[in-house]
């Protein structure tokens, strides 16, 4: 049997998200067995295939231009989009910063040594959008796992019950935010 | 209430089932009475009724009713859970989430939030609209309490609680839509509210972190919303 090709993407958010994939413990193991790993920041694969990706997990809120690429592209290179984390799904944390303008903020944050030639460095550091957005005010999002993390359990059994081909069933403590 | 059928007690089915209360008591009563789970967010035991939030809409007899503020009258059928009612409550939920602020991860209610709670009961995946992001500044003037408006769903207990239970009617509604509010003393800061007894009534009602004690970290405010009821009940007694 072919392998379940499974990206995951890293936008604005602490890590934390993937942190609770690998927290999956012993289940890794029959994970492997099923699945490998397209693009993820838990490997060195940096670029998001061309096609063939099955189940995409982004973790992180929409928060710069770079993030909207990032969502739009997985959006059309995978079959299921899954939305991992508080962040992903609400904006959380990193939605802190709306209602205060981008770049009077990054002025106040770093001050004059964070600009080049009077302006804010946006050739290298991308772009902030004007508010920080779930992923799916932006793309059509297939599954949401809530949580700040998502407990491990929540994370495999909405992965293996994709592998066999089900709907999760998230109800009740699964959709836990915070 | 309901094990005993009495001559003078009003007959009722719910779900299915024959329910039988003293007269007087509403839906939610009944339905408690017998064992039936209708979720709610503006009721308290104790307090007044305002059927404000609509999460314990029920069908009566074809008509959509909110169950704490119905009597339970004789011949009733009462269905507490449809498609379509399990909807509209997961709607309810939604837009309170989309207006507010309710960022639980770092709320000082975290796990002990009764929306939080009720996201889970509602089976809310995601919030279709967009987020308000609103931001109103904290009162955190009073030495032991602070309000955080973000994260009010203006259920009222607050409100219900202080006039009715303390008798001090500091809080109240100010503006109506998105924009109400619960003030205190006419939109004082809550320190220079002269009417506020400092009794933390509010603070143990409201079912968010909007009012809590100062003082507590991320996920430590425990709250008591019993005790309305026990003073109330205790009261009775005499």
């Amino acid at each position: 049997m072919d392998k379940v090709r499974v990206a995951t993407v890293w936008l604005s958010g602490c890590a934390g998200c993937h942190m609770s994939i690998l927290d999956v413990d012993e289940a890794l193991i029959d994970l492997a067995e099923r699945i490998e790993f397209a693009n993820s920041p838990l490997t060195d694969l940096k670029v998001f295939p061309e096609s063939g990706v099955d189940v995409t997990l982004i973790e992180g809120a929409v928060a710069n231009e770079e993030h909207l690429e990032i969502v739009e592209t997985a959006r059309k290179r995978s079959k299921i989009v899954i939305s991992l984390g508080d962040c992903a799904v609400t904006a959380n944390v990193p939605s802190l910063r709306n209602g205060i303008d981008p770049d009077e903020m990054i002025a106040e944050i770093y001050g004059p040594e964070a600009t080049t030639n009077g302006k804010l460095p946006y050739e290298v550091v991308p772009k902030l959008l004007d508010r920080v957005r779930p992923v799916h005010e932006v793309i059509h999002v297939d599954f949401f796992l809530h949580g700040c993390p998502p407990p491990a359990g929540v994370i495999a059994k909405a992965i293996f019950a994709l592998l066999d081909g089900q709907t999760p069933e998230l109800v009740g403590e699964d959709l836990k935010f915070g | 209430m309901s094990s005993k059928v009495q001559p003078d007690h009003v007959k009722l089915v719910i779900d299915g089932q024959d329910v039988s209360v003293e007269p007087g008591r509403t839906l939610l009563d009944a339905a408690t009475a017998a064992g039936i789970r209708i979720p709610t967010l503006c009721h308290l035991d104790g307090l007044p009724e305002a059927a404000a939030c609509r999460m314990c809409v029920v069908d009566v007899d074809g008509r959509w009713l909110p169950a704490c503020a119905t009597e339970a009258v004789d011949g009733m059928h009462v269905v507490t859970k449809t498609p379509e009612i399990e909807t509209h409550r997961r709607t309810v939920v939604e837009l309170l989430f989309a207006e507010g602020n309710h960022v639980c991860a770092f709320c000082v209610s975290n796990g002990h939030c009764e929306l939080q709670d009720l996201a889970c009961e509602v089976g809310l995946h995601s919030v279709r609209v967009p987020y308000s992001f609103r931001r109103d500044r904290i009162d955190a003037s009073h030495p032991g309490f602070l309000v955080d408006r973000d994260r009010c769903v203006l259920c009222g207990r607050c409100v219900r609680v202080c006039a009715e239970v303390e008798g001090a009617h500091t809080w109240a509604f100010a503006n109506r839509g998105t924009d109400a509010r619960v003030i205190t003393d006419l939109w004082e800061t809550w320190d220079d509210a002269e009417s506020c007894t400092s009794c933390g009534k509010c603070v143990e009602s409201c079912p968010t972190g909007a009012i809590v004690c100062k003082g507590v970290s991320n996920a430590e405010m425990v709250k008591d919303a019993e005790l309305p009821g026990e003073l109330v009940a205790r009261r009775n007694r005499g």
